[in-house]
């Protein structure tokens, strides 16, 4: 077992632990678990990040090229920016969202583990971790955008039907929902724009053309289209709670096509195959 | 020594009887005195209020005073005992620590989780201290019951969900606006409820209050109340979108609000959300408006649902306090357990011995020329010393065993030798203290 799947797995356990803690928290009231949680993902990020900063140094390129790397990238994202909002949101019910969410990413990142191939040298350029650094993290706020708006529209139909679960009691209220979904979308969208304006740069230093049509590219900018006609809706017209918590539902699911679908099921320049040369 | 509980409640008793056992608050000097009269009774303290009327007592005889606190709740108040009896309920041992603690924690009332309760016990154990009623052991016990409560008060969500409908309104409004701070209510009517809910909503924070009324010169007199801001029924409409909460309570035959008057207001609002409270019956708002998004309605009955989910909420949260309280009884009991005559010579004596033997050890170590025998000799004198010493006390403690003051004098050996706590070395005997 060589020493990135050592650590691999041992990323695997803190998420592991840090969604039983969570969900221990939401399930049981149990206060001190979700504090306790937050140390665990906390640990679970450094041991990560070491993990992949150990891992560019061994192969000497940013090892995010196969569904492996993908991954397990976006689940590091994910869990940052969450911490990072939880300072300001102090929300362990969400970290029940998240963590699971980081967990299933990671259990799947371990069954596509395969030794890496040699790299595409298109890929051997400062361009590729900058242009998936933004990708990935404006990804990741999505996803916390996707989150709140699951836990908005949960919380909602309590509040409508008059009917509450166990659940309601520890949700926060429809107004914070509705802005951790704003503030996500707010930080989501720049860095999206920046990921597609970065890939656009790259593309042309190596192909001598800003955009190919590729499907990855037509599918980020349909998703982008989403997301700007939400951020629109919300500023100028007024959306917000039940309509922009389903729109960043729908543009999540989008998100995952992009994301996953388009480098299964499609041919491009995005595929793994591609990228791996 | 066993603490005994005699009395009834709400649960065994209905208000008719209740209120003739009662004790009145400003007479409570003779029913303890009295009590404390009886007989087989060491220690008393009563716990009247408008639920329950409880005698809490301890007695090395615990049938025989049960059957007196009986007598003397009848005598007392002049009732039969046959008419009593059915309603009054006894506990001893470790039943009546179960019950007192979970009365003190608020597990017994009629509204679990209701704050008064701890209250009026402290109110009760107040009258017995003054008028020296209470021993070593309800004193430590009530106490004991006080940090219960505290704990379970803390530890659990026993008392977090609000179980009247005016107060549950302004828990809802924090479930849909994060904070209240900047937000507006307007009262439509003046219903006492409403002026309720408006009251927790003030205290809770909001920033306006406006108040419309057919009548104008009685909207005026309630804003004033609230310092907020009358406004003229006839144009009422043109200020809601302003409003975030609504407070409706008029007598009118028909809605005083539409669903489609209301979603043009929620455009002029860019659809802030609005949170409507209507308890007019019948009602004053169309019900067609929870269908809006961003509209949240709720009626007198809605609110009793909230209610009644919040009661359940509690009931689950009554279950960990149960468990706080198992803990602390098998504490308490401890405790109790080394106010008995046996553990406490034997402890005494363990920590003679120990004094002796290390006094031994130094003397032995400084005078090193000593034979076999002179030692024997040594260690046979410091012996006698320890047997003599503690002859006395042994036989006076096992005499006031049997007299009502016996826990003073066993307290007073523990702390004076400092011996040390159950809890840090639990003594063999563990069984609860009856015999």
């Amino acid at each position: 077992m060589t020493s990135h799947i050592i650590l691999f797995k041992i990323t695997l356990i803190a998420y592991f632990s840090a969604t039983v803690l969570y969900l221990v928290n939401v399930v049981l009231k149990h206060e001190k678990s979700g504090k306790f949680a937050r140390w665990v993902l906390f640990c679970g990020i450094a041991i990560h990040f070491v993990n992949m900063a150990l891992r560019f140094y061994e192969v000497r390129y940013t090892p995010v090229t196969d569904l492996h790397g993908s991954l397990s990238f976006f689940a590091l994202c994910l869990v940052v920016l969450f911490l990072l909002f939880d300072i300001r949101y102090r929300l362990p019910v969400m970290g029940a969202f998240i963590s699971p969410l980081a967990l299933v990413l990671m259990i799947f990142a371990g069954i596509a583990h395969k030794p890496l191939l040699e790299l595409n040298p298109i890929l051997d350029s400062w361009w590729f971790p900058i242009h998936i650094t933004f990708a990935f993290l404006g990804n990741a706020a999505f996803s916390l955008a996707f989150c709140a708006g699951v836990m908005y529209l949960l919380q909602n139909r309590m509040l409508k039907s008059k009917r509450f679960s166990a659940l309601y009691y520890r949700l926060p209220s429809l107004d914070t929902l509705d802005s951790i979904n704003y503030a996500s979308l707010t930080i989501g969208f720049p860095l999206m724009t920046m990921g597609i304006i970065s890939g656009a740069v790259w593309a042309e230093s190596v192909w001598g053309t800003y955009w190919s049509w590729d499907p990855k590219e037509t599918w980020a900018l349909i998703t982008w289209f989403l997301y700007a006609a939400l951020l629109h809706g919300r500023l100028s017209i007024g959306w917000r709670g039940k309509r922009a918590a389903i729109f960043a539902i729908i543009g999540f699911c989008c998100l995952l096509f992009t994301f996953l679908g388009v480098n299964l099921l499609l041919s491009g320049q995005h595929t793994f195959k591609a990228l791996g040369g | 020594m066993n603490i005994l509980v005699v009395g009834l409640s709400h649960k065994s008793a209905p208000v008719e009887i209740r209120e003739k056992v009662a004790f009145s608050p400003t007479a409570m000097a003779e029913p303890l005195k009295q009590m404390l009269a009886l007989p087989e009774i060491s220690e008393a303290v009563i716990v009247s209020t408008c639920n329950r009327v409880e005698l809490y007592a301890t007695s090395r005889d615990s049938e025989g005073a049960i059957s007196r606190l009986k007598d003397f709740l009848g005598d007392y108040h002049q009732l039969s005992r046959e008419k009593l009896n059915e309603h009054l309920y006894d506990y001893q041992g470790e039943a009546a620590i179960k019950h007192v603690l979970r009365v003190a924690a608020s597990l017994d009332s009629m509204v679990i989780g209701e704050p008064q309760i701890l209250g009026q016990i402290k109110t009760a154990y107040g009258y017995a201290s003054e008028y020296k009623t209470a021993g070593v052991i309800l004193n430590r016990f009530l106490h004991k019951a006080f940090s219960v409560a505290k704990r379970v008060r803390t530890e659990t969500a026993i008392a977090s969900n609000a179980v009247s409908v005016s107060f549950a309104a302004v828990e809802l409004a924090r479930k849909i606006f994060s904070n209240l701070e900047d937000k507006t209510v307007m009262l439509i009517g003046a219903g006492e409820m409403c002026e309720l809910a408006a009251k927790h909503f003030v205290n809770n924070g909001v920033a306006e209050v406006l108040v419309t009324n057919r009548t104008f010169s009685k909207a005026e007199t309630l804003a004033e109340e609230f310092s907020g801001r009358a406004v003229a029924f006839e144009n009422f409409q043109d200020q809601l979108h302003q409003v975030d909460i609504v407070l409706s309570s008029t007598g009118a035959p028909g809605y005083v609000l539409h669903a489609d008057k209301l979603s043009k207001v929620l455009r002029l609002r860019r659809n802030k959300p609005m949170f409507l409270i209507d308890i007019a019956v019948p009602r004053d708002i169309d019900p067609l408006a929870n269908k809006l998004d961003s509209v949240y309605l709720y009626d007198v009955d809605d609110l009793q649902g909230v209610v009644q989910a919040n009661m359940k909420e509690r009931h689950k949260e009554a279950a960990e306090a149960e468990a706080i309280i198992e803990e602390e009884i098998k504490q308490f009991q401890l405790w109790l357990s080394t106010l008995e005559v046996k553990p406490t010579v034997i402890s005494l004596r363990r920590k003679l011995e120990e004094i002796r033997q290390a006094e031994l050890q130094k003397t032995f170590a400084n005078l090193a020329g000593l034979d076999k025998k002179e030692r024997k000799s040594i260690e046979a004198m410091t012996n006698a010393i320890i047997n003599k010493i503690l002859h006395k006390p042994t036989s006076i403690l096992k005499d006031a065993q049997n007299n009502s003051d016996g826990n003073l004098y066993i307290d007073a050996v523990r702390t004076l030798f400092d011996l040390p706590e159950p809890t840090v070395e639990p003594p063999k005997e563990k069984k609860p203290a009856n015999d």
